[in-house]
């Protein structure tokens, strides 16, 4: 790995939800790294509390107790104004159902996040980037949802984003489609050498990764590095 | 563009139905606003443009009879600016082919040039020539109703005397802007008429040479009005002055007040109702549309966007329909201000009448429904601000509903599935439903506030003409006459019954309280001429006492049956005496007090005298009677009631159709998008729902029942709320709009109800039409395959 700094370093992630009357623990105490331009699969199954991990390192939400670092920045200290310029400055998202704004163009919706972005690319060169350069105009609802997730993608990474995270980006598409956007997202890990997390239960998808970590029930029960990764395209579930 | 204003604008497409239907809400209470007030603008300016140019004097006094040489110790009163002295005779006047008695005004003009005050504005002919014997100029609503022009001839009875007088031209005073004769519950432009003529020749028809009966002035700046009144009436006293009055008493101003603080009143009253049943709708809307949008709002919050940007964005949304709802309510506004300036115009006799619309009713407008729109969205928009964005990728928990009032009653057995989901959905959100019967009970409520005044008049007539005045005609003579008089009336061919009264003016005070009436002396036990009590049954008015109009009793003098008055006489000997109430009369025109005519006689000191006789006759007998009763030269006037009230309708018919078109329109706004805006919301909510029951089976109709079925049970429980809201609302007017002059009986008629259930249902089955078109088109797969 040519560059090794470390992006975002948690310790003791504790974080417990009340629905109603019922207490969950969705993390139980978690530590890690990770570092620039790593490529890291979250394994585990629904509930094991990788959507929560996501959320907390993406400053969508805090933690209850522990603590996380972005580089030098206290993320469990930060407030939410904090927060928002985190995210604007450093994160992309990608989620499992897309969340396109059905109003806006693919080319707008990437829009959407370069007109408060620092130093974004533009709109049109992000969706080259996802092979999307011949769709600009299109609605989400005229777009299949492979090609949606791109837009998703695009505009994720758009901003010349830190850190990539992206929650289940597979989880809506058929396989053929899948390994597109993962395609997708492993050009962007290579060219731009963004931090790509990518959570998914499918463990397929995991020897695309450098580095794999199961959660479940809250903890880390696995964690391990990939001696050989595999090309997206030669996977399939 | 930004990408963000982009989303709205489409937004705004996709819901261009409901943002139409709360736009044309807002528009409503816009127009109203702009009408009331553009109108109050263009009335206020006019009038006072025209005070002004025709120098309309600040006080008046009549009296009987006072030298010309007074006229400069008058004029010398501190803080008089100018003054000016005038005859002023009332008359019977006759026009060729019109037998129907008519009263007239004859005022002096000076025998060369203009007046110094209260001038004319010449609408058509010329000026008298100086010193003229004849020429007389005619007011245009006179003229207009006779198609008189100038050099026509009319004859007026003068004194006693008949002349026959040459029209040279057609004239407008600000003293007469409304013309009405005293007493009179309306105008009657055939009946009434108001004449000008030089100087010296009334005075020498009049037997008024060399002296004066009327006085108006202008007070110097900063002059003390009540002190300059007090002057001018203990000067006047000897000479039968009346009391001056201020210009806030003279009739035609008064009546001109009054219509300008009705105005004031739409424009509070109304546009209150419309913007804020359009903020409830903004609310409904803008919190639906958060719902839906709460997704997006967390993706673009999980993209840095702040609350701020993302609170911003949906006020811009609002700020939209309510600028499009503003923007046509300005322009319907300005329409209707012109059509009701024209209603006016045809009543309020101007020179001119300039309709502006200032921009700061346009500000006004923007300012009120700005307001209104921003505070109903805020909890929403506030929400959607607070909305944490990882809470935003989840789906909503799916809504708690429970078992209904009447399931827990153990009543379940009597309802359908369907029946359940539509009584436990609007169990659910009680607010909401009940705000959404409400909105649609305003819409029922407005409609009759539109239609009510009809009724109020009819009742106003009724009251009046069939069972307190029932005579058919009113004479009146020149002078207080012996009661014989009645005898000779009563030998006229086809009279029937006579009743003598004796009216005099007078001061009433009671503490602090004062006010210039007339007093009534009219038969105790009379046919014709009655006081009513407060249930509206003839009660005779009991001796030595006097029995006042309700409103002049409780609202004016303060006054309850025990209490003693004291009674200033304006004239002959000016007596002042203490005069016990002894009862309350119901009355809706005007205000009055009555004694016994005996009574009265004995107060003033005098014999067995009338002023004038009320008649009933055969109706085969009025022309013949008319011109017998005006060929008597102590016959000063007569008044007619059935001609007069024909004529009343033909005016009213023109208002009453005016208002009845602005209100059906409004009230079918509101309820149109009230209830479209329901089912719309409804059909978004339950889309899924309904889609599923269509899988499973249910057919169109099926699902249509669980989503109309819903609002037709609303805008069943709206109907009847919206008639309690109506009453409400008529209520209220009635009581802003009493006066003196007149005061609006509440009464509502069958029609009134079935008018506003008619425009609600009508519009609730159209809106309702329009979601059955769109349940037909509900796309079953896709709507399935969407995460809601």
């Amino acid at each position: 790995m040519a560059d090794t700094a470390t992006v975002f370093r948690a310790r003791g992630l504790t974080k417990v939800y009340r629905m109603g009357e019922v207490e969950v623990h969705a993390l139980r105490g978690i530590d890690l790294e990770f570092r620039a331009g790593e490529l890291v699969v979250l394994l585990g199954p629904s509930g094991s509390g990788k959507s929560t991990l996501l959320n907390i390192l993406g400053g969508l939400d805090t933690p209850t107790a522990g603590e996380v670092f972005y580089l030098e920045r206290n993320l469990s200290a930060a407030d939410e104004e904090a927060l928002t310029l985190f995210r604007r400055d450093h994160v992309g998202f990608v989620f499992q159902f897309y969340n396109l704004i059905p109003s806006l163009t693919a080319r707008e919706n990437v829009a959407a996040v370069t007109e408060i972005s620092r130093a974004p690319m533009r709109p049109e060169e992000a969706l080259a980037l996802v092979g999307l350069g011949e769709r600009l105009d299109h609605f989400p609802a005229q777009l299949s949802g492979g090609e949606q997730q791109r837009v998703a993608i695009a505009r994720a990474i758009a901003k010349n984003p830190a850190v990539l995270l992206c929650d289940e980006p597979t989880g809506a598409l058929d396989s053929a489609t899948g390994v597109i956007v993962l395609e997708a997202l492993e050009k962007v890990n290579r060219e731009l050498g963004t931090l790509t997390v990518l959570i998914t239960h499918n463990a397929g998808i995991a020897d695309m990764a450098d580095r794999v970590i199961r959660l479940s029930d809250g903890h880390i029960v696995e964690e391990r590095r990939n001696a050989v990764k595999r090309a997206a395209r030669e996977l399939s579930w | 563009m930004t990408a963000l204003n982009l989303k709205l604008l489409r937004d705004l497409w996709n819901m261009r139905g409901q943002a139409l239907a709360i736009a044309a809400v807002i528009a409503g209470g816009v127009a109203t606003l702009v009408m009331a007030l553009s109108t109050y603008d263009s009335l206020l300016g006019t009038r006072d443009l025209f005070y002004r140019d025709y120098r309309f004097a600040q006080v008046f006094a009549s009296l009987k009879r006072a030298p010309d040489g007074l006229a400069a110790r008058l004029a010398e009163i501190p803080g008089v600016e100018r003054l000016e002295t005038r005859v002023v005779a009332v008359v019977k006047l006759e026009v060729e082919g019109f037998t129907d008695p008519v009263t007239g005004v004859l005022a002096s003009l000076p025998n060369t040039g203009q007046p110094l005050l209260n001038t004319l504005h010449l609408k058509r002919g010329r000026w008298l020539t100086p010193y003229s014997g004849d020429e007389v100029i005619v007011s245009d609503t006179f003229a207009d109703a006779h198609g008189l022009h100038p050099g026509d001839r009319i004859h007026a009875v003068i004194n006693g005397k008949r002349k026959a007088l040459t029209l040279v031209g057609v004239a407008l005073s600000p003293e007469y802007v409304y013309q009405i004769a005293p007493g009179a519950m309306f105008p009657d432009f055939k009946r009434y008429g108001v004449l000008w003529m030089g100087r010296h020749a009334l005075a020498a028809a009049y037997d008024m040479d060399g002296a004066f009966n009327s006085v108006s002035l202008t007070l110097a700046p900063g002059a003390n009005e009540r002190a300059v009144i007090d002057r001018l009436d203990g000067l006047l006293a000897r000479y039968g002055g009346i009391g001056a009055y201020g210009r806030k008493d003279q009739f035609s101003n008064r009546f001109l007040s009054e219509e300008l603080k009705q105005l004031q009143t739409t424009a509070t009253v109304f546009p209150s109702i419309f913007l804020g049943v359009a903020a409830f709708l903004l609310n409904v809307v803008v919190t639906r549309l958060i719902a839906t949008q709460r997704e997006q709002i967390a993706i673009l919050k999980a993209f840095g966007y702040r609350p701020l940007a993302i609170g911003w964005h949906y006020l811009k949304l609002v700020m939209a329909v309510a600028l499009i709802g503003v923007a046509g309510g300005v322009a319907l506004g300005a329409w209707f201000g012109h059509g009701l300036a024209g209603v006016y115009m045809e009543l309020y006799r101007f020179p001119y009448l300039d309709y502006v619309l200032r921009p700061g009713v346009i500000a006004i407008a923007l300012a009120v429904t700005g307001f209104a729109a921003v505070s109903g969205t805020l909890l929403a928009v506030g929400r959607a601000m607070r909305l944490p964005p990882a809470e935003g990728m989840r789906p909503e928990t799916p809504v708690a509903y429970r078992a209904t009032l009447l399931e827990r009653l153990g009543l379940q057995r009597l309802l359908s599935q369907p029946s359940r989901m539509i009584l436990r959905h609007i169990e659910r959100r009680p607010l909401k439903s009940m705000l959404t019967v409400f909105g649609i009970a305003c819409a029922g409520g407005l409609m009759m506030v539109g239609n009510y005044q009809r009724g109020a008049i009819d009742f106003m007539v009724d009251v009046q003409f069939r069972q307190a005045a029932r005579e058919d005609l009113a004479v009146t003579f020149i002078e207080p006459t012996s009661s014989r008089a009645l005898h000779e009336l009563a030998q006229l061919p086809g009279v029937r019954h006579v009743e003598g009264f004796r009216d005099v003016s007078a001061n009433l005070r009671f503490g602090q309280y004062h006010y210039r009436a007339a007093l009534y002396g009219i038969e105790p036990e009379g046919r014709l001429h009655r006081s009513l009590d407060s249930a509206l049954r003839p009660v005779a008015v009991p001796p030595d006492g006097v029995v006042l109009t309700d409103h002049l009793a409780n609202n004016i003098l303060r006054v309850k049956p025990g209490d003693l008055l004291t009674v200033e006489v304006l004239e002959g000997n000016r007596r002042v005496v203490q005069v016990p109430v002894l009862g309350i009369t119901k009355q809706y025109l005007g205000v009055s007090a009555y004694l016994r005519r005996d009574s009265l006689n004995t107060l003033l000191r005098e014999g067995d005298v009338v002023t004038g006789a009320y008649l009933a006759h055969a109706p085969e007998a009025a022309t013949a009677l008319y011109a017998k009763l005006h060929e008597r030269p102590r016959v000063l006037g007569m008044v007619a009631h059935a001609a007069a009230i024909r004529s009343f309708y033909d005016t009213l018919g023109e208002f009453v159709l005016f208002f009845n078109m602005v209100a059906t329109l409004l009230a079918a706004t509101i309820a149109f998008g009230v209830v479209y805006n329901s089912a719309r919301i409804a059909l978004s909510e339950r889309g899924r729902e309904l889609a599923s029951l269509r899988v499973l089976g249910f057919t169109h109709g099926e699902i249509a029942y669980i989503l109309l079925g819903e609002l037709a049970v609303l805008t069943l429980a709206a109907i009847p709320l919206g008639f309690l809201v109506g009453a409400g609302l008529c209520g209220i007017l009635v009581v802003v709009f009493e006066s003196d002059l007149y005061r609006l009986p509440l009464v509502l008629e069958p029609y009134n109800f079935a008018l506003a259930a008619t425009v609600v249902a009508v519009s609730a089955v159209v809106s309702g039409l329009l979601v059955w078109y769109r349940l037909g088109r509900l796309d079953l797969v896709g709507v399935l395959k969407t995460r809601e």
